[in-house]
């Protein structure tokens, strides 16, 4: 394994020599920043080489309008909200789900179907099940959706929150940060789109894209890669993820995906509104739509005070630039949700890269 | 026809007949000692010395029988770690019992069975305790505190002021083991999981070396916040810094899966089974073929040594890569991650 991490090494050396500039890769997976910080890789990179987290984390890019929407249904005596975890602990205007808990209205689960069975053992309660992630959690949704509906589960809905990963990097290129030389793409989320999908990246913003596994020397050999097409100055489609990416990716996962939601424009943290980016659920399965069934709506909504987890998404700034990191805004105490995630950048900075 | 399973009712931490029936009939025949035979109010001890070291834990983990252990093993084994690690010989444990009303009468027999042969094994009475039953509701099943008493050992002094620089850190063995099968049995997980708690007394083997090889300079068992936690508070506690190898700590293959599944660190995962010592150079290689004598130290390793503090004491790790990243002290219960 050393032999590949040090010819991955050579390589990134040479062309960062070559290009005699500052190289920006961006990885758009709260999985791959989590790995590169756990595994110390930023330590073996020369310095011209700089590596920027974006908006990869699911917990992070939901906007505050969503957030506010989950605390509403938190406080409602007939709703029971079914969350993974990650989300439990991220702030809203009033307060977080952790406060809500005690009353007995939050349940963590670790799957959709978890949930889904959470509104089988209380026919009493309205069980909503706090759908968010990419393109690789949202099958999960699907799949319990098309089972409650074929069940008649009728007290089970989602609030979908899903995000697209494309539509984000083609915001942070158009125009909210363009610094970004190339994208070490996401493995889970490669997994269902497949790899083919960045096609539209490289073509039309002349950006490498080379999707890896969660390994450190698939990380470092990916990132050799993009160096090396940046020095030959082309762009291409990557993937060093040997079998688990196919280039076409999860046909039945993206099918059951369009079955179920409709894409429609949707707000992110930081990077605001952007088109075509969120699932919904279909007209046909509005009984199972949270938004739909209690009135409510996906809005933009104001960040928390003093936060700056927006400019850490779009890789505007790193995590010691916000004045409230590590001082007022801690995993313990957290402020924003890049600090409450575990897969978030500010938690990542602050357990594996303060020195300090 | 099956009956109904045989449950705590309040009446028996009451004070009354149903108390001194469940005393005498089900827990004192399991613990039978001279001094716990008076049923004085309190234990009346005879040590060898007046050096002692003094400890209680309370323990409410859920589930309460898992992989490895149960909550009586574990109550036992973490007060017995507590006082191995102070340098002493465990000679006594308290054994305070919180029972929930409607507790399976069965269960308690298995925990305190357990605590029966785990205190066997480990060379230690319980020469006093309490039972305590509450309503339904105001407890989970059971809660167990346990106290304990031990012997310190003579010419033994321990302490992060001891340590120095060029001292080598060594942990009997693998990491992670229980904090990893507790998650995985814990309630909701779906999975099938091989992990199996390293919950395990350790006086005998921290005797062994502490008897036999001066330069141990302090010990401690990596419990809730694991390595991590443990290693920050050896560094914060002496003023000085550790480098530590990834390569060097031993990890099962299965704990680490699970880890790398659910989105936890190995090195903030707790070990019920385990120490960190930190050692002089010169007696790191006999610690460790004393460890590696000992059944609970076969994977026994040097991590790595205690080095100069640059600007704040730290904790610096070495990848497998090569790479070099801050551990730091854990903070509170991680959550388990969506993707």
């Amino acid at each position: 394994m050393l032999d590949r991490i040090v010819k991955a090494q050579r390589t990134i050396d040479d062309a960062c020599k070559k290009l005699g500039r500052q190289v920006t890769i961006m990885e758009i997976c709260g999985t791959h920043t989590v790995s590169i910080f756990r595994n110390g890789i930023r330590s073996i990179l020369p310095d011209g080489l700089k590596l920027l987290s974006g908006p990869g984390c699911p917990v992070c890019v939901t906007d505050q309008g969503y957030i506010d929407v989950v605390m509403q249904l938190a406080d409602r005596s007939d709703c029971l909200i079914a969350t993974y975890g990650d989300m439990i602990r991220v702030p809203g205007s009033n307060g977080s789900l952790e406060t809500r808990a005690s009353k007995g209205n939050v349940k963590i689960v670790l799957s959709s179907e978890d949930a889904l069975q959470l509104a089988r053992a209380n026919p009493d309660r309205i069980v909503v099940f706090i759908a968010v992630g990419f393109e690789t959690t949202a099958p999960a949704s699907a799949v319990v959706v098309k089972e409650a509906a074929s069940e008649g589960v009728e007290n089970f809905c989602i609030l979908s929150g899903h995000k697209l990963v494309l539509p984000a990097m083609r915001a942070l290129l158009g125009g909210m940060n363009d610094r970004v030389d190339a994208f070490l793409c996401p493995g889970h989320v490669s997994v269902i789109i497949g790899s083919g999908a960045f096609a539209e990246i490289v073509d039309d913003f002349h950006r490498p894209c080379v999707v890896a596994g969660f390994e450190p020397v698939q990380i470092v050999e990916a990132l050799a890669e993009i160096c090396r097409q940046l020095s030959a100055g082309t762009a291409e489609v990557k993937s060093v993820y040997g079998a688990v990416v196919t280039e076409k990716g999860n046909a039945a996962a993206r099918k059951i995906i369009a079955e179920c939601f409709e894409t429609v424009d949707g707000y992110w943290r930081g990077l605001g509104k952007i088109g075509k980016s969120t699932l919904a659920l279909r007209e046909e399965y509005s009984q199972f739509d949270a938004f739909r069934r209690f009135g409510v709506k996906d809005e933009p909504g104001k960040d928390l005070s003093g936060c700056r987890c927006g400019e850490v998404l779009c890789g505007l700034i790193e995590p010691m630039e916000c004045p409230l990191f590590g001082n007022r805004c801690t995993p313990r105490k957290p402020v924003g949700p890049c600090m409450v995630s575990s897969e978030g950048t500010c938690a990542a900075w602050f357990k594996y890269g303060r020195r300090t | 026809m099956a009956s109904d399973p045989e449950r705590i009712l309040l009446a028996h931490g009451g004070g009354g007949r149903l108390s001194s029936q469940l005393i005498s009939e089900r827990i004192l025949p399991k613990f039978r000692n001279d001094v716990l035979s008076e049923l004085g109010d309190s234990a009346r001890l005879m040590l060898q010395s007046g050096a002692i070291c003094f400890t209680t834990d309370s323990y409410v983990v859920k589930p309460l029988f898992f992989k490895g252990g149960d909550i009586g093993k574990l109550a036992v084994c973490g007060t017995v770690n507590d006082l191995a690690v102070a340098g002493s010989k465990p000679i006594a444990l308290s054994l305070a019992l919180i029972i929930e009303e409607g507790f399976e009468m069965e269960l308690l027999e298995r925990i305190l069975q357990s605590i029966s042969e785990t205190a066997q094994r480990n060379a230690v009475s319980i020469v006093t305790g309490d039972t305590k039953t509450v309503e339904r509701g105001s407890a989970d099943g059971i809660f167990i505190n346990t106290a304990g008493i031990g012997v310190r050992l003579p010419n033994v002094e321990l302490g992060t002021g001891k340590i120095e620089v060029g001292d080598k850190i060594l942990i009997n063995g693998t990491m992670g083991d229980h904090g990893m099968a507790i998650l995985s049995q814990r309630e909701g997980m779906s999975f099938e999981s091989p992990l199996e708690s390293d919950c395990a007394g350790l006086a005998e083997l921290t005797c062994a070396l502490l008897e036999n090889v001066p330069g141990i300079r302090f010990l401690r068992d990596p419990t809730r916040g694991g390595l991590a936690a443990t290693l920050n508070e050896i560094v914060e506690g002496c003023g000085l810094s550790a480098e530590i190898a990834e390569r060097e700590i031993p990890v099962k293959p299965a704990v680490q899966a699970a880890a790398d599944m659910l989105g936890f660190d190995v090195l903030n995962t707790a070990n019920e089974g385990k120490f960190v010592a930190v050692v002089s150079s010169d007696a790191a290689r006999e610690c460790l073929e004393i460890c590696r004598d000992h059944p609970l130290g076969r994977d026994a390793k040097a991590i790595g040594e205690i080095v100069e503090t640059r600007d704040v004491p730290l904790v610096e790790l070495t990848t497998r890569i090569g790479g070099r990243r801050v551990v730091q002290m854990p903070y509170g219960r991680e959550l388990p991650r969506i993707c």
